[in-house]
């Protein structure tokens, strides 16, 4: 009985703290803005839209992965599952959690957007470096 | 026998233990999270002794596993006193860290006595079983005391950003830990399928609290509200 109120308890917050962490990694490059390049590429101009998170992603894995932001990359491909499972669940009985997962949908793709706009430049300095050895 | 993935995992939990503290001291941050530092650092030893118990003595073996729990024990209380200094962070302002020490103290004995107690009731009066048992409530007490530092850091407006991802990692770190623990107690044939989890959550904190140290300056902030599940 104790056991199974620990694990009830345990799984609710841990996907409490898991949307938490996430949207806290979300926040931080909520604020940074894209340059027209990665504008262009992603066809994000203002708000980002959770459809395209599949395409972004696709973009980011085509470039040269940095250690520095592979877990929350990874962390926010989770997110971005679990809000699918949501939508698809959820949202279908609580029409009001619809609207939800789609902003956060849009952020999650934001997010990538701001990780590949990271990986172009880490690119560039990485060529830039051998252009000079 | 250990396979590639298991010396992965392995390898990968000591780099990252390792990256916090060397993070911690690049970025001159090693006082203020003492505590953290430290459990990573007991974190460490108890890799590089996991390593040689494994090699010595094997997967299936006595000293196995009786390392492994007494060390997870012992790794456990330094995480609880980690939090707490977490606690002490959030309510510098108020000045109750002593209020805040004897607490923990005695919620520590206080959990090891109520472990003791349901272990005593049942037949097999083994050690392990009071030490299984009391990682289990340990587990589930440092995440109901996760979630109450995390529901201080909403009431006060806790903005510093960095704390902020130190708490919820641990948050999810401990609610992992606490779910695993009580599916292998609710069925213990499962243990040895969740039992090859654990190395891999073991992972997940350092990587966290290492990204965290690394990226984010002391001096960033953002709105906790925002970032609440149920929102406030």
């Amino acid at each position: 009985m104790m056991a199974a109120l620990i694990l009830v308890f345990s799984v609710v917050l841990l996907l409490q703290f898991f949307v938490s962490y996430c949207r806290s990694l979300i926040a931080a490059s909520a604020k940074q803005a894209l340059s027209p390049e990665v504008q262009d590429v992603t066809g994000i101009t203002k708000t980002a839209s959770g459809e395209d998170f599949a395409r972004v992603m696709q973009l980011l894995q085509l470039c040269p992965e940095r250690r520095e932001d592979r877990n929350s990359v990874q962390a926010i491909g989770a997110y971005f599952s679990l809000l699918n499972f949501v939508r698809l669940t959820v949202a279908r009985v609580v029409p009001s959690t619809r609207a939800w997962t789609e902003t956060e949908r849009g952020s999650c793709t934001y997010f990538a957007a701001v990780a590949l706009e990271r990986r172009i430049s880490f690119s560039r300095d990485m060529l830039a470096q051998q252009m000079d050895a | 026998m250990l396979g590639p993935a298991d010396w992965v995992i392995w390898a990968l939990s000591m780099f990252f233990e390792a990256s916090v503290v060397v993070c911690s001291l690049y970025r001159k941050s090693f006082r203020r999270y003492f505590f953290l530092n430290l459990y990573m650092l007991i974190s460490f030893v108890v890799s590089v002794g996991t390593f040689r118990v494994l090699t010595q003595y094997g997967r299936s073996s006595l000293e196995y596993r009786y390392f492994y729990f007494y060390s997870e024990a012992l790794l456990i209380i330094s995480l609880y006193f980690a939090l707490i200094s977490l606690y002490s962070r959030v309510l510098h302002e108020m000045r109750v860290e002593r209020y805040l020490r004897m607490g923990a103290v005695l919620l520590l004995a206080g959990t090891a006595c109520f472990s003791y107690a349901v272990v005593s009731q049942s037949s097999h009066r083994m050690l392990t079983y009071f030490v299984f048992e009391l990682c289990q409530n340990l587990y589930f007490v440092g995440l109901v005391l996760t979630y109450a530092l995390w529901g201080a850091i909403l009431k006060l407006r806790e903005t510093r950003a960095l704390l902020v991802q130190l708490v919820l990692s641990l948050g999810v770190y401990f609610s992992a830990y606490a779910a695993s623990y009580a599916i292998s107690n609710l069925r213990p044939d499962l243990y040895s399928y969740v039992y090859r989890l654990f190395p891999l959550m073991g992972c997940l904190l350092p990587l966290a609290w290492a990204y965290a140290i690394w990226r984010v300056p002391e001096g960033a902030r953002l709105v906790p509200a925002r970032l609440a599940a149920v929102p406030r």
